[in-house]
């Protein structure tokens, strides 16, 4: 049985992995902004088998709730061996490229936020030798795109940290889980007209389920998104500066 | 071109709504809209009752949690977009089934209940709705209902079987049945025309909870209504079983260039089914899943119907003269080479529906599908309508894209009662045909 921490466990992706948790009769503590969905989530989680679900509602932008919360999932569930980082904002790139401070936020969302909380959890899960955190970045971070290159670079920099972070506590035994999605149908994407390249939620809930128990390094979902990251990432910058990505 | 988002299972009429909205909490008001208002369960609708042409459309997806299960006693409360294969698979492994169940599992509480669904095991169980606990209705004056059928209950008998427009259905609770396992006994009997249908009925009902016929409809004269009769009883526990559920299965994978059902493959579809089993009678153990959802093994099987999409007609006929005018319904259809390869005929019990607007009422049901070939399947199903109408039954609004107004009204003797009911901010497809008042006289 698994002791988990979600953080930004109102994301949809999130909810449709924390499902295959809660199957599996793990414990679970979720952190989101909002108090009535996270106790929609657990009601649901519970029925789902879930052994024990606890909630706490926290803004993940505000760095000095971090370590107050952990201490909370620790002392609910009796210890922590996996995290989840779920959450995330897909910043208009149009209101990024013309205001700073719009930019500055979204990296703190996607970026700062992480690694904050990271560094705490990556120092306690090496100092009791044990543990999985996963986080979610996105394919997006693969190459800067002209269409959302702040959300990419933020994403970017989370999967570098990652690296480093997954580098440093392979000796301790704690293993590192970046996952990549592709498109994801999700109010995230709301306004986006849905294609054949988007995945459904439990989809990819389902293979981030699958990456923590096995503990990939890197997990695309869909497993496809890796081949198209692969030619987009290695197209030549005379023909990829020609492209609408 | 984009294909039309949120179709029903028919892929007629074509529709488009002006708005799709997914609510991703349970929500506590209605969005604004200046366009009428509709929630869409899992589009499971043959016809045009769950469509919104160029309204606002709830896509009731995203509100699938669970809110409360009780395995002692089998009390089942979540949002209305959960979808009765979820309820199964978490309460199949603790020995609890649906109450009532139509012959596809991907279908959501919300339509469940809006459609005041029937199964098999009519005859001794009602509809869906005689197994609603409780019910909320969020309406467009602001108010958040709870209806029981004991509280607020004249807007609870409106909106069990209500067609999604007495307000936005947000959660339900739900009683279910014990079960000792996942397995079903079946027995299946070949019955050679009409009055052997009846008689096997007549005396299978008492023994067995779940009875249903497949009759070939292309047989005529003294033929006329053949088929095979199945019967079932949930299967005693033969110690612990493995249960080897799974969603998954082959996807029908595109809209076929033309029907695949059609004149020329009808006739040997149904001869060879008919002629399928050697024996005249067959008892075998089942899985619950093929036995009560034959059809979901192939997702999107609809498509095999080509880009007209299909009709479905499902009628009920009294008691009284449900003999004469079965045979009549099922020679015309022969007549027309028109009906789809397999009709569902069943006998409804007595069980009173707890909808004002509920389509089960004591007599015999058949329900076909009728690729769409125009005019002439309209007015084939216009014929159809004529010997329902004379027998006193009503056509089942989940499946219907065509009947008339003046016939609604007929089926309906409770439809003015019904309007009362209506949440102004509501409409549908089906709602905006079946009130129109400029409809050619039928
Ligand atoms: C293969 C197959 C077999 C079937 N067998 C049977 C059968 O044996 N017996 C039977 O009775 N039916 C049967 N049906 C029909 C099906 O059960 C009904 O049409 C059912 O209502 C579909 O549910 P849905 O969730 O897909 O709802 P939809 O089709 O999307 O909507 C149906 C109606 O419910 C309303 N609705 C949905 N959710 C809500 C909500 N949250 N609040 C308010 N209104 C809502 C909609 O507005 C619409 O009026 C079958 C259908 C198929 C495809
Ligand atoms: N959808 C895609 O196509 C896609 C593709 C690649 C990667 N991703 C990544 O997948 C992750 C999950 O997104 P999703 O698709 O599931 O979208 P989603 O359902 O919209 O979830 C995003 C979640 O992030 C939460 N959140 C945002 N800012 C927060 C903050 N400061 N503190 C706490 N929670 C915050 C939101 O909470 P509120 O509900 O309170 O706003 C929401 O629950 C994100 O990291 C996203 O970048 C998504």
């Amino acid at each position: 049985m698994r002791k988990i921490l979600i953080v930004g466990a109102t994301s949809t992706i999130a909810e449709q992995t924390a499902r295959r948790f809660a199957a599996n009769g793990d414990a679970l503590f979720l952190t989101g902004r909002n108090e009535a969905r996270l106790t929609a989530i657990a009601d649901d989680l519970k029925v789902r088998g879930a052994s024990t679900v606890a909630t706490q509602v926290m803004d993940a932008d505000d760095l000095k709730a971090h370590a107050p919360m952990i201490d909370a999932a620790e002392a609910a569930l009796g210890g922590l061996d996996t995290v989840l980082i779920a959450y995330g904002t897909l910043p208009d790139q149009d209101s990024c490229t013309a205001d700073p401070a719009a930019a500055v936020a979204a990296w703190h969302t996607n970026a700062v936020s992480v690694i904050a909380l990271l560094t705490d959890i990556g120092n306690r899960f090496e100092r009791q030798g044990h543990g999985t955190i996963a986080a979610i970045s996105s394919v997006a971070g693969d190459r800067g795109r002209a269409s959302n290159y702040v959300y990419g670079s933020a994403k970017a920099g989370l999967n570098a940290f990652l690296d480093g972070l997954r580098h440093r506590l392979f000796k301790a035994g704690v293993q590192v889980v970046t996952i990549r999605p592709g498109m994801v149908d999700t109010p995230m994407t709301a306004d986006f007209d849905k294609g054949p390249l988007f995945a459904s939620p439990e989809k990819v809930g389902a293979d981030i389920h699958k990456a923590i128990e096995k503990g990939t390094a890197v997990c695309y979902t869909p497993g496809f998104w890796r081949l198209i990251m692969t030619v987009i990432t290695s197209l030549p910058r005379a023909i990829f500066h020609r492209t609408g990505l | 071109m984009t294909a039309p988002s949120h179709p029903s299972w028919g892929r007629y009429p074509a529709s488009q709504p002006a708005r799709v909205q997914r609510p991703g909490a349970r929500p506590s008001a209605l969005p604004a809209s200046d366009t009428p208002v509709l929630a869409y369960g899992n589009g499971r609708s043959y016809g045009d009752s769950c469509l919104n042409n160029d309204g606002m459309l709830l896509d009731m997806g995203s509100l699938d949690r669970f809110i409360a299960f009780d395995p002692a006693t089998g009390v089942i409360e979540c949002e209305a977009g959960v979808l009765l294969a979820d309820i199964l698979e978490l309460v199949v492994p603790q020995g609890w089934f649906l109450p009532v169940t139509p012959g596809t599992q991907f279908v959501s509480v919300g339509g469940a209940i809006a459609n005041d669904v029937h199964g098999k095991n009519h005859h001794v169980a009602g509809t869906f709705g005689c197994h609603v606990r409780e019910l909320e209705l969020l309406r467009s004056n602001g108010q958040t209902v709870v209806c029981t059928p004991e509280q607020n209950a004249d807007l609870f008998a409106a909106t069990v079987g209500g067609l999604g427009l007495t307000g936005l259905l947000t959660r339900a609770t739900i009683a279910l049945k014990r079960i000792e396992g996942p397995y079903m006994d079946v027995d299946t009997l070949r019955f050679a025309n009409l009055d052997e249908f009846f008689d096997i009925s007549a005396a299978s009902d008492r023994d067995y909870e779940y009875t249903v016929a497949w009759v070939d409809c292309s047989a005529r004269g003294t033929n006329l209504g053949r088929g095979w009769f199945m019967r079932a009883n949930h299967k005693p526990a033969l110690g612990q079983q493995p249960d080897p559920r799974k969603r998954g299965g082959p996807t029908f994978p595109f809209v076929t260039p033309v029907s695949m059902i059609n004149p020329v493959t009808l006739r040997p579809l149904n001869t060879l089914y008919f002629r399928r089993k050697f024996k005249a009678r067959s008892r075998d153990t089942q899985h619950y899943q093929p036995y009560f959802y034959p059809l979901d093994g192939i997702k999107h099987w609809n498509r095999a119907y080509g880009p007209n999409g299909f009709l479905q007609y499902q009628c009920v006929v009294p008691h009284a003269d449900a003999r004469t005018a079965v045979a009549e319904l099922l020679e015309r259809i022969a007549a027309a080479g028109a009906g789809s390869f397999l009709s569902v005929l069943k006998v409804f019990g007595d069980v009173q529906s707890p909808g004002l607007m509920s389509f089960p009422r004591p007599g015999v049901t058949l329900a076909l599908d009728f690729p769409n070939r125009g005019r002439e399947t309209f007015e084939l199903l216009d014929a159809l309508d004529d010997i329902v109408r004379a027998a006193g039954g009503a056509v089942y609004p989940a499946k219907d894209a065509r009947m008339s107004a003046a016939a609604f009204r007929e089926y309906f003797p409770n439809l003015e009662r019904f309007q009362g009911f209506v949440d102004p901010a509501f409409s549908s497809n089906f709602w905006r045909r079946v009130t129109s008042t400029t409809t050619s006289p039928s």
